[in-house]
C-alpha cells in the first residue's frame, strides 16, 4: 500500500517540477521516486498480507512481487528518455507523472481482491496509455496510434465492465473468494449461462489488454506509432500487469469453473502463439518484429495460466514475466539509442553495429537469445518453467507446439544478431551511436541480470 | 575441485582477453589453453594411478561436485568425470591449443573476441561432458552452439550468413525435441509421489513402458544425430565446414562432433534401452547408408575441404554404427575412434589451411608436385592421411578394426557393407595425395615454402598422437572400459 500512496503523492510532486525552468532536473527525480517506490515495496515482502479499503486490495506476496517487476522495468527503462532531457520536451514532468500514475494501476491490478478494484486499475493505466500513445504530437502515425488505442481500448474496456456485470448478476458479489464460492453454490446453477458469458466477456476485455490473438490486432500498429520509449513501457508492464491480474482471476475467481475456461484459453494460447510467431517472420521493421514477438510472449504466458498448477504456475509467470521484461527493455533501449540517431527502425539499420558500438550490438543479442529462450539467460529457463508447469498437468502436445513456435521465433530473433555482426556497415549505418555513459551502464546491468537469472535461475525461481 | 576448475578456467581467461588486443591476445589464450591440458593431464594421471583393479568408481569420485542449482525443482549442479567423459575431456583440452597455435597465421580482425570465443566454446564443450544432470548438460549442449555460430558466422568466407544460419536452425531444433524428453522424463521421475530429479541417476533408474522409451528415443535421438551429423540429417554439415574459418571447423569437427557420440553414449543408450532396441536397427541401417553415401560424395569433390568434410562425414557414420550395436567392441571402437578422428581431422584441415594460405587455392585440379619443394609437409600429411585411411599401426586402424567388428557382430551384412569404407577412404584420400602432392607442377604451386616452425608445433603432437594411440591404444582403451562396462550393463537391463 505504501508504494500506492508513495506513487501518487510523489506523482504530483513530479508535476511541479515542471514548473522549474530546467529539464535536468527531471530524469534523476524520477528515478530516486521509482529506487523509493522499490524500496518500499520491498519492505512489504516480510510483512503479513493486508487488506485495505473493506477488503477490495490485498497486500501480499504475490502483489509485493509483481509490484517489484513493474517498478524495476520502469526503473530501468526511464535513463533512455534521456534524449526527450536533452531536446527540452517542454511535457516531460507530465510524461514522467503520466507513467507513475500508470505504475499505481499496475499495483491496484496485481493486488485488487474485488473485481471493481481490478476495473479501476485497468483504467488508470489504460489512460494513461491512450496518452502516451499520442504524445509525438506532429507525427502522423502516432496520431493514428493514439486513437486507434483509445477507440479499441474503450471498446474492450466496456466489454470488460459489461462482463464483471453479468458475473455479479451470476454470483451476487465482486469479491474473489466469493465468486468462486457463489460459482459452486447449487442456489445459483439456473444462472450458469450468465456467469459463463460474464466470464468470456471479461477473458476478451484482458486479452485485448494483453495483446493476446484474436483481440491482438492492434499491437502492430499502435506499437510502431507510439514513440519507442512508451512502446517498451507498454509492452512490459502492462503486460506484466495484465497477467499477474489474469492469473489472480483465474486462480482466485474462476478456480471451480475450470471446465469451462480451460478449453477457451487453451484455444486463445495457440491461436496467440501462431499469430504472434509467425507475424513476427515477416516483418521487416525491427519495431514491428518487437510488437509481434510481444504478442508471442502473451502466448507462453499464457501456458502458465493454462496449466493453474498454484504455485508452480505462479512461480513460472513470475519469473517469466521478469526475464521478458528486462530483455525487452533492453531490446527497445538499443532499438530506441538506433532509431534516435539513425531514424529508421528496418534490420539494416543495425547493419554493422558490432563494429561500431560492440556494447550495444552485445547486449541486444543476450536480449535477443533470451527473447528466443536460449540457455545462459533468463529466457530459457522463464519458458523451462512455464512449460513445466503445463507438462506437470498432462498438457504435452501443448507444450510440443509452443517449442514448434519458438523453433519458428528464433528466425527473427537471428536476425539483428545477423546485422550487428555479420552484416558490413553501410555509408548511413558506419557512424558510431551516441551512448551516455550512465545509460552504457544501465545496459550493461540489463544484460547481467539477463544472464544472472540464466546462470542461477534458484535465486527467484521460487518465490511464492 | 578439478572439473570445477577445467570446466570455469576457459571462460574466465576469455573474459580476461577482453582487455588484451592482437598479439597479446593470442599468446593469453594460448597459455591459458596450454594450462587447463596441462591440468587435464594431471587429473587423468592421478586418476590412473588411483585406479584400483576392478573398481573404477574410487579413482572418479574425486572427481565429481554435486551442487543445489535449482534447489527447489531437485535440479542440481552435478559435475563429474569418469573414463569416458576424461578421454573426451582430455581430448577437448590437447585440440584447443593446437587450435589456437594453427590460428596464429591468419590475421583475424578483432582477435581478442575471437579467442575469447574459442576459449568460451572449450567451457561448453566441456561441460556437456562432465554434466551428469539432465538439464545441465543441455544447458552447456546449447552454451557451445552461441560461440561456434559467431566464430563462423562472423569470420568466416561469403556465404557464410546462410550457411551458419542454417547450421544454428538445424542444431538448435534438434536441440529442442531433446530438451522436451528431457523435461518428460524429469516429470516421470516424480510419478508415485516422488521427489523430482533431473539427475542422471534418477534418468536411469526410470521404468518407462516400451512405447514411451519408442517416442521418447526420436526426440533425443534427433538432437544427437544432427550434431554427429548422422544421415539424413546431415544436410548442413559440409557447407558449414567449408564457409567456416578454419579454427571453427577444426573445432566442428575434432571436437563438437563427439558431442552427438558422447551424448548418445551416456544420455540415450542407457535411459531408453528398450526404445534403442526398437529403433536401433533403423538407425544402424541409416549411419551405414551414411559411411557409403559420404565416402562416395568425396570421391567426386574437388574442393580439399569439402572433401575432408565429406570424409568425416563417412567416418563418423562409422562410429554412430559402432555405438548401436550395443557390442562392447563396437563401444570401445567408437571411445578410441573418437580419439583419432579429432586428432585426424584436425590434422587434415591444418595441412589443408596450409596449402590454401601458401597457393591461395584449395581446388585439387589447380594443385600439384608439392612434394619436391616441402618434404616436411608431404611427411605430415601422409602420415596423418593414413591414420584417417586406417593403416595399421596408426590410430585410424585400431578405432575401425573395434567398430567393424562390433558392426559384424551385430549384423554380418552391415558389416561387410560398412566394410567396404576402408577401400573408398582410400580411393578418395589417396587419389587427393597423389593430385595434391605428386605430379607436375602448377602455376600456384612451384614458389611453396616448406613448413615453418610454429606449423611444425601443431602437427608434431598430433603425429605423436597418431602413433601413440596405433601402438599402444590400450592407456587409452583402459581408461575407457569401466564406464562402457557400465553402459552395456545399463543397456541389457
Amino acid at each position: 500500500m505504501t508504494s500506492i500512496i508513495l506513487l501518487s503523492v510523489l506523482g504530483i510532486v513530479n508535476l511541479f517540477f515542471g514548473f522549474l525552468k530546467s529539464n535536468k532536473i527531471l530524469l534523476p527525480a524520477a528515478m530516486v521516486i521509482l529506487a523509493l517506490v522499490f524500496g518500499a515495496n520491498l519492505l512489504d515482502w516480510n510483512a503479513a498480507s493486508e487488506s485495505y479499503f473493506n477488503n477490495m486490495l490485498t497486500i501480499d506476496r504475490y502483489s509485493v512481487a509483481f509490484t517489484g517487476i513493474v517498478v524495476l522495468t520502469t526503473l530501468l527503462l526511464i535513463p533512455f528518455s534521456e534524449k526527450y532531457v536533452r531536446d527540452g520536451q517542454e511535457n516531460l514532468a507530465e510524461y514522467y507523472s503520466l507513467l507513475l500514475f500508470a505504475l499505481v494501476g499496475a499495483i491496484m491490478m496485481v493486488s485488487y481482491n474485488n473485481l471493481l478494484m481490478l476495473f479501476v486499475g485497468i483504467e488508470i493505466l489504460s489512460v494513461a496509455m491512450y496518452v502516451v500513445a499520442g504524445s509525438d504530437k506532429r507525427n502522423v502515425r502516432s496520431n493514428e496510434a493514439a486513437l486507434k488505442y483509445f477507440l479499441m481500448g474503450s471498446f474492450a474496456t466496456g466489454i470488460l465492465l459489461f462482463g464483471i456485470a453479468l458475473v455479479y448478476g451470476a454470483t451476487g458479489t465482486f469479491e474473489l473468494a466469493q465468486i468462486n464460492a457463489g460459482i459452486v453454490n447449487p442456489a445459483n446453477a439456473s444462472l450458469q449461462p450468465m456467469l459463463y458469458i460474464g466470464m468470456l466477456l471479461m477473458f476478451i476485455g484482458i486479452s485485448f489488454k494483453v495483446s493476446a490473438a484474436p483481440f491482438h490486432y492492434w499491437t502492430p500498429d499502435v506499437y510502431e506509432g507510439t514513440p519507442t520509449f512508451f512502446t517498451a513501457f507498454m509492452s512490459t508492464v502492462v503486460k506484466t500487469a495484465g497477467f499477474a491480474a489474469f492469473f489472480k482471476l483465474l486462480l482466485a475467481a474462476f478456480f471451480a469453473a475450470q471446465g469451462f475456461w480451460v478449453p477457451t484459453i487453451m484455444a486463445i494460447t495457440v491461436l496467440t502463439l501462431l499469430i504472434g510467431n509467425v507475424g513476427a517472420v515477416a516483418q521487416s521493421s525491427i519495431k514491428r518484429m518487437l510488437a509481434y514477438s510481444s504478442i508471442s510472449h502473451a502466448g507462453y504466458l499464457f501456458i502458465g495460466l493454462v496449466a493453474v498448477n498454484g504455485k508452480l504456475s505462479a512461480n513460472a509467470i513470475f519469473f517469466y514475466s521478469l526475464a521478458y521484461s528486462i530483455a525487452t527493455v533492453a531490446a527497445f533501449a538499443v532499438l530506441k539509442l538506433v532509431s534516435d540517431q539513425r531514424q529508421r527502425e528496418d534490420y539494416a539499420s543495425f547493419n554493422g553495429l558490432a563494429k561500431t558500438n560492440p556494447l550495444l550490438a552485445f547486449v541486444m543479442t543476450v536480449a535477443m537469445l533470451s527473447l528466443a529462450g536460449i540457455p545462459l539467460t533468463g529466457g530459457f529457463f522463464g519458458k523451462f518453467f512455464t512449460f513445466g508447469a503445463a507438462i506437470d498437468r498432462g498438457y504435452i502436445w501443448l507444450v510440443v507446439f509452443a517449442v514448434v513456435m519458438s523453433m519458428v521465433s528464433i528466425y527473427y530473433y537471428l536476425r539483428p544478431i545477423i546485422a550487428m555482426y555479420m552484416q558490413p556497415a553501410d555509408d548511413e549505418t558506419a557512424e558510431p551511436i551516441v551512448v551516455g555513459g550512465f545509460q552504457s551502464a544501465v545496459l550493461v546491468l540489463l544484460a547481467l541480470i539477463t544472464v544472472v537469472l540464466g546462470v542461477l535461475p534458484g535465486l527467484l525461481s521460487e518465490v511464492f | 575441485m578439478l572439473t570445477a576448475f577445467l570446466l570455469f578456467f576457459p571462460v574466465a581467461a576469455a573474459l580476461l582477453l577482453h582487455f588484451a588486443k592482437g598479439n597479446a591476445a593470442r599468446v593469453l589464450a594460448l597459455g591459458a589453453a596450454l594450462l587447463e591440458f596441462a591440468v587435464a593431464v594431471f587429473a587423468a594421471v592421478s586418476a590412473t594411478l588411483n585406479m584400483a583393479p576392478g573398481n573404477s568408481e574410487a579413482a572418479y569420485s574425486t572427481f565429481s561436485i554435486n551442487l543445489p542449482w535449482i534447489a527447489s525443482a531437485g535440479i542440481n549442479f552435478h559435475i563429474g568425470m569418469d573414463g569416458l567423459s576424461l578421454l573426451l575431456v582430455l581430448l577437448t583440452t590437447f585440440l584447443v591449443p593446437l587450435i589456437i597455435l594453427a590460428s596464429f597465421r591468419h590475421d583475424y580482425p578483432n582477435a581478442s573476441a575471437f579467442y575469447a570465443l574459442i576459449l568460451f566454446m572449450q567451457t561448453g564443450l566441456i561441460g556437456v561432458f562432465v554434466s551428469l544432470d539432465a538439464f545441465l548438460f543441455y544447458f552447456f549442449w546449447e552454451v557451445a552452439l552461441i560461440p561456434i555460430y559467431f566464430l563462423a558466422g562472423v569470420w568466416g568466407s561469403e556465404r557464410r550468413i546462410a550457411v551458419t544460419f542454417k547450421f544454428f536452425l538445424y542444431t538448435i531444433i534438434g536441440s529442442l525435441f531433446m530438451l522436451a524428453a528431457f523435461v518428460y522424463l524429469y516429470f516421470q521421475t516424480g510419478a508415485n509421489g516422488a521427489v523430482r530429479s533431473s539427475d542422471i541417476a534418477a534418468f536411469y533408474s526410470l521404468s518407462l513402458t516400451a512405447s514411451q522409451q519408442a517416442w521418447v528415443f526420436w526426440l533425443i535421438f534427433i538432437a544427437f544425430a544432427v550434431k554427429m551429423p548422422i544421415f539424413p540429417f546431415h544436410t548442413w554439415q559440409p557447407d558449414t565446414y567449408t564457409e567456416s574459418p578454419v579454427p571453427a571447423t577444426m573445432l566442428l569437427s575434432g571436437i563438437m562432433l563427439k558431442m552427438g557420440i558422447y551424448g548418445t553414449l551416456r544420455w540415450l543408450l542407457p535411459v531408453v534401452p528398450l526404445g534403442t532396441s526398437q529403433w536401433g536397427k533403423l538407425v544402424m541401417i541409416l549411419a551405414v547408408i551414411g559411411i557409403i553415401y559420404g565416402a562416395i560424395i568425396a570421391i567426386r569433390q574437388r574442393d580439399m575441404k569439402r572433401l575432408i568434410a565429406y570424409s568425416s562425414l563417412s567416418h563418423v557414420g562409422l562410429m554412430a554404427a559402432g555405438v548401436f550395436s550395443l557390442t562392447f567392441m563396437g563401444l570401445q571402437g567408437a571411445v578410441i575412434q573418437m580419439l583419432a578422428h579429432g586428432v585426424n581431422v584436425v590434422g587434415m584441415f591444418f595441412i589443408g589451411d596450409v596449402i590454401q594460405r601458401r597457393t591461395g587455392t584449395r581446388q585439387i585440379s589447380e594443385l600439384g608436385g608439392l612434394t619436391k619443394h616441402t618434404p616436411l609437409l608431404s611427411v605430415c600429411f601422409l602420415v596423418l592421411l593414413l591414420g584417417t585411411v586406417a593403416l595399421p599401426l596408426t590410430n585410424g586402424f585400431v578405432g575401425e578394426f573395434l567398430l567393424l567388428a562390433g558392426v559384424y557382430q551385430y549384423n554380418m551384412w552391415l558389416g561387410a557393407v560398412a566394410g567396404v569404407t576402408i577401400i573408398l577412404a582410400a580411393v578418395y584420400l589417396l587419389r587427393m595425395f597423389q593430385r595434391v602432392m605428386l605430379g607436375p607442377e602448377t602455376s600456384f604451386t612451384s614458389t611453396i615454402q616448406d613448413l615453418t616452425g610454429s606449423e611444425l608445433a601443431v602437427l608434431v603432437p598430433l603425429i605423436v598422437l597418431v602413433f601413440w594411440i596405433g601402438l599402444f591404444p590400450n592407456t587409452f582403451l583402459r581408461i575407457s572400459e569401466p564406464a562402457v562396462l557400465q553402459i552395456l550393463t545399463l543397456v541389457n537391463r
